[in-house]
């Protein structure tokens, strides 16, 4: 039932590309659909273009605490200063548009390493019979009951501070779920007959993980990874709340720690401690629920629920 | 923090196929198994607490020497002091006797032995997150089985988009904004520690004042797990209640409430409490955060000051108890597991 001899014309990757492409529009009419999910993309991409243009909408300058002599420490949100202002007389609206660029990105760039890793080992693990593919699960299963935020933690402590840390630190904690679904999907697959046909036909280990098994398992992954975003963001915020971010980069978290730092929470500076938070809420909630209405298109059992 | 695990709603099914059945292997197996692998992991988390804390580039001398003025001698005897100036082999072999004789070390900010104030630490933390959990397990429990009986239902509507809001708090932020209302604003209950310095000695007035300082950070914990709960449970009542043996329990014309408390839940609570059992790991991950906002004397405040610090043996002894206490629940969730699934207990 190969397309290629019934359209001579087309190469079978050709074939293969037009399918996939068919494929994408028709989740995107599905995506568009889902009310909740294409709320949470449109107020993702509101969000990201005001972290992409930070430097735009608030020069870097307004963050220069020596410029800022004459502003009013911990003014409330009024018409002057829209969400009030930090215990450095800094708006507190221009160190949540830098924020929003960090935590965004730090959030996306843990998330693709841990997608990165968690798809290898979860496809190597499955695919991989014998010694390899029960190391591999054990390795897996380790992971998955390690508290990744008290490991992510001791990696943070114990390399060098920065944001490249926290995105390790995050990325290669919090893989062993994916890893985990990954494996069994790839089970799954492994048992179809083509992969059977193509072993037949000689295909070794790199064609079949390549050709086969990365196709099989890429829906799973991709919805995996935009519920996976919301848990890094929340990660990141937490950790640079301990302390562990670099001070000198604003993130919602580290604005968090340093409005713990001053008691702000009991000392009646609500905006300070109510804003970034919500912030944070509000993008993660846009993620889960963009990941849902991915989730519940590409798996169909779940679409009655 | 919540757990890494998002509340998707195919959690059940993506990770119950993962396990083949094993024909004749009796109760014993299975517990020398399980133990086993429990076994393993402690041991790979022992090592790991090794490795992290000497072969990764920070050095951990270097790491406290940059947060303080230090001379080059000073640096020398605390690389003696921590064993650093022996070889490597020589320091595991020192690090596994230590481990097993229980010897984190000293720690560097309270200058008192890491055990003995793991010890001190640790049952405040018992009593904070087991409170939480169990308010957090009934109530995730019992909503999420009404919400799943009556699937879109306005309640279910309702309960299911509010636990999806608090699965995207971010616990510490919760912790925050609670001590603001209650403990900053309202003064309803205090803003930190476990017992005031003026507490009632006796003890029902002790108990009294160690509950007003719980409220609080309680509420945090439960809030933020109660939603992952809720959502297994749902999903997995909203399973069983399509199953072949709730319509037989209906044609033999039995009432809803007895299908659901008689056929359905026991069913349902299967999935559940191993997962339950499982998140017990995010739970005390998040008494990290909860702990250092409400000053609570546990081990998740020390780790916050062994961060802050930076206090390396202590971080390194709150990681491996941690550890310890996630892997020895994760097995008590397969024993359990085995105890609830008659299938796994006939294998």
């Amino acid at each position: 039932m190969s397309a290629s001899t019934q359209t001579p014309k087309r190469s079978p990757g050709s074939v293969t590309w037009a399918r996939r492409r068919n494929a994408v529009a028709q989740f995107w009419r599905e995506f568009v659909q889902h009310r909740a999910g294409l709320t949470g993309l449109i107020f993702l991409i509101a969000i990201g273009l005001i972290a992409a243009l930070a430097p735009i909408i608030a020069p870097s300058h307004l963050l220069d605490v020596t410029q800022l002599l004459d502003q009013p420490k911990f003014a409330p949100p009024s018409l002057e200063h829209p969400l009030g202002t930090d215990h450095q007389g800094r708006q507190l609206w221009v160190r949540m548009v830098w924020g929003a660029q960090v935590s965004l990105m730090v959030g996306v760039a843990a998330t693709l390493m841990s997608m990165l890793i968690g798809t290898l080992v979860g496809i190597a693990a499955g695919h991989f019979t014998g010694w390899v593919g029960g190391l591999l699960m054990r390795i897996i299963d380790f992971f998955l009951v390690l508290p990744s935020l008290i490991l992510a933690i001791v990696l943070s402590a114990v390399l060098s501070r920065g944001v490249l840390t926290i995105i390790i630190a995050i990325g290669v904690t919090s893989w062993a779920g994916t890893a985990r679904v990954v494996r069994s999907q790839t089970l799954t697959v492994e048992s179809r007959d083509y992969i059977a046909r193509a072993r037949a036909l000689g295909a070794g280990h790199w064609h079949i993980i390549i050709k086969h098994l990365l196709p099989g398992v890429m829906p799973l992954v991709l919805a995996n990874t935009t519920l996976t975003v919301g848990a890094a963001i929340i990660a990141e915020s937490t950790l640079s709340f301990l302390g562990l971010g670099d001070a000198t980069q604003q993130s919602w978290g580290t604005i968090l720690k340093n409005a713990m730092d001053i008691s702000a929470a009991t000392s009646g500076y609500w905006w300070y401690v109510v804003i970034p938070g919500l912030a944070i809420v509000l993008v993660v909630l846009a993620f889960t629920l963009m990941g849902r209405a991915v989730e519940s298109i590409l798996n169909p059992t779940l679409r009655s629920r | 923090m919540s757990s890494s695990v998002p509340p998707s709603t195919s959690a059940i099914s993506t990770e119950a196929n993962a396990e083949e059945p094993q024909r004749d292997s009796s109760f014993l197996r299975y517990i020398s198994t399980k133990l086993g692998g429990a076994a393993l992991s402690l041991v790979m988390v022992v090592i790991l607490g090794f490795f992290l804390f000497r072969i990764l580039p920070g050095d951990p001398v270097a790491a406290i020497a940059r947060e303080r003025q230090m001379t080059p001698e000073q640096v020398q005897l605390l690389r003696e002091s921590y064993g650093l100036d022996k070889s490597l082999g020589e320091q595991f072999i020192d690090y596994i006797v230590n481990v097993f004789t229980l010897n984190f070390g000293e720690s560097y900010v309270y200058s008192q032995s890491v055990s003995s104030l793991i010890a001190d630490y640790f049952w405040p933390t018992v009593l904070l997150t087991g409170t939480a959990a169990i308010l957090a397990i009934i109530l995730g429990l019992w909503l999420g089985t009404r919400a799943g009986w009556k699937r879109n239902s306005r309640f279910d509507k309702f309960v299911s988009s509010s636990s999806l809001v608090f699965w995207s708090v971010p616990t510490f932020w919760l912790a925050l904004i609670l001590l603001m209302i209650f403990g900053g604003t309202l003064r309803w209950f205090p803003t930190g520690g476990m017992v005031s310095l003026d507490a009632p000695s006796d003890p029902l007035g002790y108990s009294l004042d160690v509950i007003s300082h719980m409220v609080l950070p309680v509420i945090t914990m439960t809030a933020v797990i109660y939603a992952q709960y809720l959502m297994v449970m749902r999903s997995s009542i909203i399973e069983e209640a399509t199953a072949d043996y709730a319509t037989t329990a209906r044609a033999k014309g039995l009432k809803e409430d007895q299908i659901l408390n008689k056929h359905v839940v026991p069913n349902a609570l299967l999935p559940t409490v191993t997962l339950v059992f499982m998140h017990i790991g995010g739970l005390i991950a998040g008494a990290v955060t909860v702990e250092a906002v409400f000053s609570w004397p546990g081990l998740g405040k020390l780790t916050f000051e062994a961060i802050t610090g930076p206090d390396l043996p202590l971080l390194q002894g709150t990681f491996v108890v941690f550890s310890a206490i996630i892997i020895v629940m994760n097995f008590l969730a397969d024993l359990i597991y085995r105890r609830l699934d008659p299938r796994v207990r006939r294998a």
